[in-house]
Parts: structure tokens; sequence; C-alpha cells
């Protein structure tokens, strides 16, 4: 009868049997869902990548990036302005390749400086890119925004696993290479872990431009959803924000934080943020000062420390019934 | 076109006075604070939205407004840096990981400021226009209140920088900027310092609302766009640098009127980030900045 125990030794069994069920649940979702449910079931999925790609990055190395919505829009222009040429798979990798780029290009651009300058950087690179593209919508193109053609709200949804299994597995493997520690060892101190051998400024331009492929891919599968798309709804800065916090809020120290922060958020965002738009961002200030403030490990830090309590508390219990 | 680049210069110069006055107190959070207060766009905000409320409602005086709102944003700053940011930096551990948390609470603040700003006043657009009368410098025209807003800012510049340089308050928070651990042992009170200095850059801020909302129409959604301003100029001036930050602020200015007079308005952040890209690569540490 003993859970804790159950729990520790059959841990693999239940993790695939806890997968399983996933699997079965998103694959069976459309089936007997409502459409609008399949939509947001997708975006929650969305944030999932959005936020466990910005943490393995950020999370790990402390340098604070602000960009994801910089990939992520790109991710959905590559959509917009390749939707009638290639086919939905190739624009997938396609979009993914040019975010890689792009993020090689910023990271060699500011990586090689102190935090504080690649925050800076990042932060103003979507405001940056939000008013190019406007300028070249405006004036060279002269149209305000594009249709995307939308596809079956359950391709999507499939299509956005995919990338969902592919994200967390290869970052899964990433945090546990060499290549995971070494950005460990970044996040840890820099100065050391130069000092050991590794390349510092060559990690973190490369995993900055890993993790900012996710956000690229992403932004390529979820652009049919939206049906329209302009400068500010692709670079809209809240793709940015809504990832750091659910990766603060779930916990960056384990793979699984960020995936209930981003469960978690992206559920209470697409019920909540329609009806009280504004009050929902006020509420979304709050709890990131809170978060910060009281739960600086997040909501994995609990476990533990819940664990603490009740071990403590079923130990006295245990001894008192003894005692007796 | 060519005739109107004198024009377009000084008038950036004038517009550029404002973004060294935003930068100066960014310049001073981020210096000794050690906090990359995003929220500052939202004190200009406040500052613009705020002078705007007491002339309609009141019939103050725009130009002693700050008066009344100075004080104020002082005084919210001084609380968010006693306790907020006060307690964050003695909870972690290691410094960079207090400028990161820093960071990320002062997101929440510009969600929470912003936001309750929207609710309250809306987001629609305050016109505002005083000492708007055409005047005429060197065969040039140039409303009032653009030498009077540069004139001001200026002078508030250099009384800064005097206080910080000259006084016993200023040198102590130089002190602090230098190294907490020593300025406190030889009898700075850190926490006031680092908490006055909060105030005084959001007081800074406020100011610059004030004379924006003096010569444009405002809203409760130019926050942003004026943190990114202050962001570029900060960095541009070198991080910490109060007299780099005002020659990069007037330097922005002149390029914004430049580019947006002979070019393209759109292009003027496009063209701020170039300005920025370019000088990362040549020289990381800013106009001014030391290592």
């Amino acid at each position: 009868m003993d859970i804790t125990r159950f729990i520790s030794t059959n841990r693999k069994l239940l993790l695939v049997g806890f997968l399983l069920l996933i699997l079965i649940f998103v694959a069976t979702f459309p089936l007997y869902a409502r459409q609008s449910q399949v939509r947001v079931l997708t975006v929650i999925l969305m944030y999932v990548v959005l936020t466990v790609s910005w943490a393995m990055f950020s999370g790990t190395t402390g340098y604070m990036s602000l960009a994801p919505a910089a990939f992520f829009g790109l991710g959905i222009y590559t959509m917009a302005l390749l939707q009638d040429t290639l086919p939905f798979p190739v624009i997938i990798v396609v979009g993914s390749l040019i975010c890689f780029v792009f993020a090689l290009l910023v990271g060699l651009v500011t990586l090689r400086l102190r935090g504080i300058y690649f925050t800076i950087f990042t932060f103003g690179l979507v405001i940056f890119l939000t008013e190019l593209v406007q300028y070249l919508e405006t004036r060279i193109w002269n149209r305000h925004g594009w249709d995307v053609t939308p596809i079956g709200n359950a391709t999507i949804l499939y299509t956005m696993f995919i990338v969902v299994v592919v994200t967390v597995l290869a970052i899964y493997f990433i945090r546990r290479s060499r290549y995971g520690l070494a950005l460990l060892s970044i996040g840890g101190n820099e100065e050391a872990a130069e000092h050991m051998g590794i390349n510092t400024t060559m990690t973190k331009v490369l995993y900055f431009a890993i993790s900012s492929m996710f956000m690229g891919a992403v932004g390529v599968v979820i652009a049919p959803n939206l049906i329209y798309v302009n400068a500010n709804i692709a670079f809209s800065l809240i793709w940015s924000f809504m990832p750091i916090l659910m990766a603060i809020f779930g916990g960056m120290s384990q793979l699984s934080g960020p995936i209930i922060g981003a469960v978690i958020f992206g559920y209470l965002e697409k019920t909540l943020r329609a009806q009280l738009f504004s009050y929902f961002m006020l509420g979304f200030g709050i709890i990131m000062v809170a978060v910060i403030v009281f739960l600086p490990t997040g909501i994995i830090g609990l476990v533990p420390m819940l664990r603490g309590k009740l071990g403590g508390l079923m130990a006295r219990l245990q001894k008192g019934e003894q005692g007796e | 076109m060519v005739e109107r680049i004198p024009q377009l210069i000084i008038s950036g110069i004038f517009l550029g006075g404002v973004y060294g006055l935003l930068a100066m107190g960014l310049s001073l959070q981020y210096g000794v604070c050690r906090v990359l207060n995003i929220t500052h766009g939202e004190f200009v905000m406040l500052g613009a939205v705020l002078t705007y409320m007491f002339h309609i409602g009141f019939g103050v005086n725009p130009l002693l407004a700050p008066v009344i709102i100075g004080p104020l944003l002082f005084v919210i700053a001084f609380a968010l840096q006693a306790t907020l940011f006060r307690y964050l930096k003695a909870k972690a551990p290691a410094q960079p990981i207090f400028e990161g948390n820093a960071l990320l609470a002062a997101f929440g603040m510009l969600y929470i400021i912003s936001y309750i700003a929207r609710i309250t006043w809306s987001g629609r657009s305050f016109p505002s226009a005083y000492l708007s009368e055409k005047i005429t410098i060197l065969g040039m025209d140039f409303t009032l209140n653009q030498p009077i807003i540069f004139a001001i800012t200026l002078a508030l510049g250099i009384a800064v920088y005097l206080f910080l340089s000259r006084s016993r308050m200023g040198r102590a928070i130089r002190a602090t900027a230098e190294d907490p651990g020593t300025a406190g042992l030889m009898g700075v009170n850190t926490n006031m310092i680092l908490a006055f200095t909060f105030g005084l850059g959001a007081l800074l801020a406020g100011i610059a609302g004030t004379l924006i909302s003096i010569r444009t129409s405002v809203s409760t959604t130019i926050g942003f766009n004026n943190t990114v301003i202050a962001l570029v100029v900060i960095t541009l001036g070198g991080l910490g640098s109060v007299p780099g930050g005002f020659i990069a602020g007037i330097l922005i200015g002149v390029v914004s009127q430049l580019v947006a007079g002979l070019w393209e308005p759109i292009l003027t952040v496009p063209v701020y980030y170039a300005m920025l890209m370019i000088l990362l690569l040549v020289r990381p540490t800013g106009i001014l900045g030391k290592k």
C-alpha cells in the first residue's frame, strides 16, 4: 500500500504509461471534442514548445532572451509567404532553418557580450522586425497583412503534437548530453566554464539557434489557425512574455517544469483572455511578480518541499503510533 | 530636401534632450541598483497622462505639473526598490541571478502599471499642445515649446550631473554603485541610497513624460516605445554613464528626425537598431562607457 515506494520502483513504467495516455488523448481528441476545443489544445501545445525551448537556452544559461516572438513571427511569415508554393511539411523545415540562421546571426553579434546587452538587444529585435515588416508591407508590397488558407483543425493539432514530441525529445537528449552540461556550467559561472575548456561563445550561439528553430517551427504550424496575419499579430510581444512567465511559473530546474507551466497557463490564457483582456493582462503581471518573489523555483520546486513536509508529518505520525 | 536638413537637425537636438532625460533615469537605475528597469517607460507614460489629467481636471499648468507628479512617482519607485527589489537582492545567491530576477519582476510591474492605467483611462489619445505658438530661430520655424523643453532637459541634465559628482549624497550614490559592500562599511545606508536612486530615476522619467505631453498627444500605450528608446540610448551611451546617455539621447533625437523627415517615419526604430548593432560590434561598452 506504500504509494511512494510503488512510484519510485516503477518509475519508468509509469512514465511510459503516462506518455501513452497523453498520446491516446491527443490522437482521439478531435473525434469527440468541439472544434474550438481542438484549437485550444493546439495553442496549449504551441506554448509547450515555445516555453520548453525558451527554458532550454535562457533557463540554463541565464541569458534572458526576449526574442521568442521574433522567431515565432518569422515562422508565421514563412508560412504566409510560401503557403502556395511549397507543401506544408517542407515549409516547417524551411521556417525552422530560416530561424536557425537568423538566430545564429543575432547570437554572433550579441552573445560575445555580457548578458544584459543580449537582453536589451533581443528586447528590441521584436520591435525592429515588426516595424521593418510593416514598412515592407505598406510601402513595397502595398498591402495590409496576409491571408493564410486554413488547414483542418485536426491536421494542425497532429502536426503540432509531432513538433512537441520532436522538441521535447531533442531537448531531453540535449540536457543529458555533455553540451547540456556545458550550457548549465555557463549559467553557473561562465568564466569557470571557459577555463575548463568549453568554447562558451560557440555553445551559446549554437543552442540559442537551436532553441529558436523550434520557435520558428511552431510559428509555421500555428499560422493556418490564425487565418489572417499582419506584423502586429505575428510579432506581438505577448509571444515573448507568455513563454517566460510559463517557464518561471512551472520551474526551470527540470524539463517537466516548463511543460506544466505552459499547460496551465495556456489553458487559462485561452479561456480568460478573450473576455477580460485588460484584467487578464493585469493579473498576468501580478502573477509574474508573485511567482518570482514567492516561488522562485516554480511549481516543480513545490514538489520536493511538500514531499519533505509530508514525509516529516508521516514519520511523526508513525512514531506517535509506535509510542502508543 | 537638403534645405530642410539644418531644421531637422535642430529639432532633433531639441527632441534628443527629452530622450537624454529618459535615458538618464534608466541609466541611474541600472548603474546603481542593477535593475534593468523596463517599467521605465510606464513611468514616462504616467507622467505624461497625469500631466494631461491635471491640466484638464484642475487647470494645473503643465510646466508645474512635475511638482505634484514627480514626488508621487518618486514615492512609488522608492517603495518598489525598498520592498520588491531589495527582497529579491537579499534572496539571490549571486549578482547575475538577481539581475535576471529583477528584470522579470520589472516585466510583471510593467504589465501591472500599464494595464491599471489602461483600465482607468482607456487607451484613447489625449491631445496636448501647450505653448505651441510659432517662432522663428535663424529663419527656421519651430514651436515655442521645443526650445523651452530643451532648456529644461539641459538644465536638469546638468543639475543631476552636478548632484552626482559634487554633493555628499551623490558621492554616496557613486560609492554604492561602485561597491555596495564597502560603501556600507563606510557608513553609507546603502538600502536607502538604492531606494533613493530608484526613486530619482522614476522622477526623471515622470518629468520626461510631462515634457513629452506638452509637445505631442499622449496615451496610456506610449510607455513601451519609450522604454525601447531609453534602452537603445543607454546602450549607445554606455550602461551606467549619465553624460554618455545624454549625448546618445541627442544623437538618437537627431537621427530620428533625419530619418523621419527625409526618408520614412516607420523606419526610425529599425535605424536605431542598425546603429545599436554596429556599435555593439565595434565598441560594446558604448560611447562613454567604461569596461
